[in-house]
């Protein structure tokens, strides 16, 4: 039985995140869809902890290179994503200055 | 330990969905991704201390994590602050493509570490999680760098033609199935040796780029999310591979999200996806456009601003062409003098304005306009028949009326701006030349339109003078 729940439970992530990601970019005008994307590139920049993990436990050298690898390019991911998201979203204001 | 690495991505994976979810506001967005970077921060700091890797501490593999998070981030840190707002769609396609290799090298340094046995054996069923993260991280790669060459319009990219031959979708088949089955091989054959691994991912590279080599500029910002899509679903299946709750979350929305942002972009545009990725734009319609009659009138920015400063209101309807001629500075510095004469002015935007859905916003809120002068198409297309000027700075096929009654067009069919219901049409244009699909547009031969020559830059500045003078 603990097998068959421990096989379940990434099925009703993969479900469940699955409609959360479809929920939060159906509700967006179409303005933000650049930002959004963006937005979106950004967070999966989070591979930057698996690399980090990977190039963690490398032993031989070659491991070593592609883990090295992995965590420059994630950490591009997830800096770049970041700055391109926020120079956007910084231009966005209102005429009537209710800007947040 | 563990609990704590488990209690911050918990953390993280919500920080994402509320940053995420506030950046569906304009008035919120700028605080979502600041929430969601808080998030990346948090996830990254503990990620030192995880339990994977302080199993067996390698001291000399700190020293290369802080040098590749260093070297990284600068890079990246320097392009995105540097970048041209123009320039935006590449970058988006540059970092995205710089996950989906991440992904790839989590798969090939598990898959390396269960050739030399270094580790514990995994089951069948997480080395094909892992192969097909590889698979479609290393198609997200090479995909988005032939993506960037042609938006950046480097001189290799230019010419879609040369890319295209007979064949292609066979040769590209065959380059998918010989990266597919060796994958297989991989993931079943659990001791296999390094020839196919290197071999894997070089037919997996060689996929993506053949996939986005043949495609057009215009239909990119397509290829591009859907890149985006394949990267959050690399992410989440190594994420499943490492067991990493943070990554599979944050895979799945993204990927979820891209998959749906990408058809809403394809549907915009009039095209499936399957039609951007298989098709040429040039094998699309007879090509024999209706008979276009009447004449072009020209007319001086000076009496065009004239025109304005008597409407009592004014659309205006900017295109890519604006953009590249930088002219949305000197444009709303004109609407700011219009408005001050009280004349009601409205930005409307196509879905397909600059080069992805929403750049044209970004570009216009770069210049300094207020995001609630601008409208979706939907908002304001019935507003054109009482629209006393409709201005159109460089656009040109997204108000062509042969969408709407030329079946023969190669636009026909593509919902456009109502442009001609307006009073007056002013039309901003550089030459005489076509539009994109390089099809005459019956709205420049209208009655009521007027054609403004000229770099939209110097036409905007000679209305400001032209308003400036009336008093």
């Amino acid at each position: 039985m603990e097998a068959v729940v421990a096989l379940f439970s990434p099925i009703y992530i993969l479900m469940l995140a699955g409609i959360l990601g479809y929920e939060i970019i159906g509700k967006v005008p179409v303005i933000l869809h650049t930002p959004l994307m963006s937005g979106t590139n950004f967070v999966h920049g989070i591979v930057l902890v698996g690399a980090m993990v990977a190039l963690g436990q490398a032993v031989t050298p070659l491991e070593q290179a592609i883990g090295f690898l992995g965590v420059l390019l994630g950490a591009g991911n997830a800096v770049g994503g970041y700055f391109v998201t926020e120079r956007m979203l910084e231009m966005f204001k209102s005429s009537k200055g209710q800007e947040k | 330990m563990g609990y704590l690495i488990e209690t911050v991505y918990f953390l993280t994976a919500a920080l994402f969905i509320l940053g995420l979810k506030r950046m569906a506001h304009p008035t919120t967005a700028r605080s979502g991704i600041v929430w969601a970077g808080y998030g990346m921060v948090l996830a990254t700091v503990v990620s030192f201390v995880h339990p994977q890797i302080t199993a067996h501490i390698i001291p000399g593999n700190y020293v290369l994590m802080v040098i590749a998070i260093a070297i990284g981030g600068a890079i990246a840190w320097y392009g995105a602050k540097k970048v041209p707002m123009t320039a935006m769609p590449q970058m988006i396609a540059i970092y995205n493509g710089m996950g989906g290799g991440a992904a790839a090298a989590i798969a090939a340094v598990e898959l390396l570490k269960q050739h030399g046995s270094t580790g514990t054996a995994p089951g069948t069923h997480v080395l094909l999680m892992a192969v097909a993260g590889a698979l479609i991280g290393a198609v997200s790669f090479s995909g988005s760098v032939v993506a960037f060459g042609k938006l950046q319009e480097l001189k290799f990219f230019k010419d879609d033609a040369k890319f295209r031959f007979t064949g292609q979708q066979m040769v590209n088949l065959a380059i998918f199935t010989g990266a597919v089955v060796l994958g297989l091989i991989i993931a079943v054959n659990h001791n296999t040796s390094g020839l196919p691994i290197t071999l894997f991912f070089l037919l997996a590279l060689a996929f993506g780029a053949m996939m986005a080599l043949p495609i057009g500029g215009a239909d990119m910002p397509v290829v591009i999310s859907l890149f985006n899509a394949f990267t959050g679903l690399a992410v989440a299946l190594e994420g499943f591979v490492l067991g990493n709750s943070a990554m599979i979350i944050a895979g799945i929305i993204v990927g979820s999200s891209g998959t749906f942002l990408t058809l809403m972009m394809a549907k915009a545009m009039n095209r499936s996806v399957a039609n951007v990725l298989f098709s040429n734009w040039a094998a699309l319609g007879s090509g024999e456009a209706q008979e276009v009659t009447g004449s072009l009138k020209p007319m001086e920015p000076s009496d065009a601003a004239i025109q304005m400063a008597y409407a009592s209101k004014v659309i205006i309807v900017p295109g890519y062409g604006m953009a590249v001629a930088q002219a949305q500075h000197k444009i709303w510095e004109m609407c700011k003098l219009l408005m001050e004469r009280d004349v009601v002015v409205k930005f409307a935007i196509h879905p397909v304005a600059g080069r992805m859905p929403g750049h044209m916003n970004v570009l216009l809120a770069e210049a300094g306009v207020p995001y609630d002068l601008i409208f979706d198409m939907e908002e304001i297309n019935e507003e054109f028949s009482t629209a006393d000027v409709a201005l159109v700075i460089g656009a040109n096929d997204v108000v062509n009326p042969a969408a709407r009654t030329d079946k023969s067009s190669p636009i026909y069919g593509m919902p456009i701006l109502n442009v001609d219901h307006a009073k007056n049409v002013q039309v901003i244009k550089r030459g005489k030349g076509v539009g994109f699909a390089g099809i005459e547009n019956a709205l420049f031969f209208a009655d009521n339109t007027r054609m403004v020559y000229g770099d939209a830059q110097k036409v905007a500045a000679g209305m400001i003078q032209g308003i400036k003078d009336l008093g």
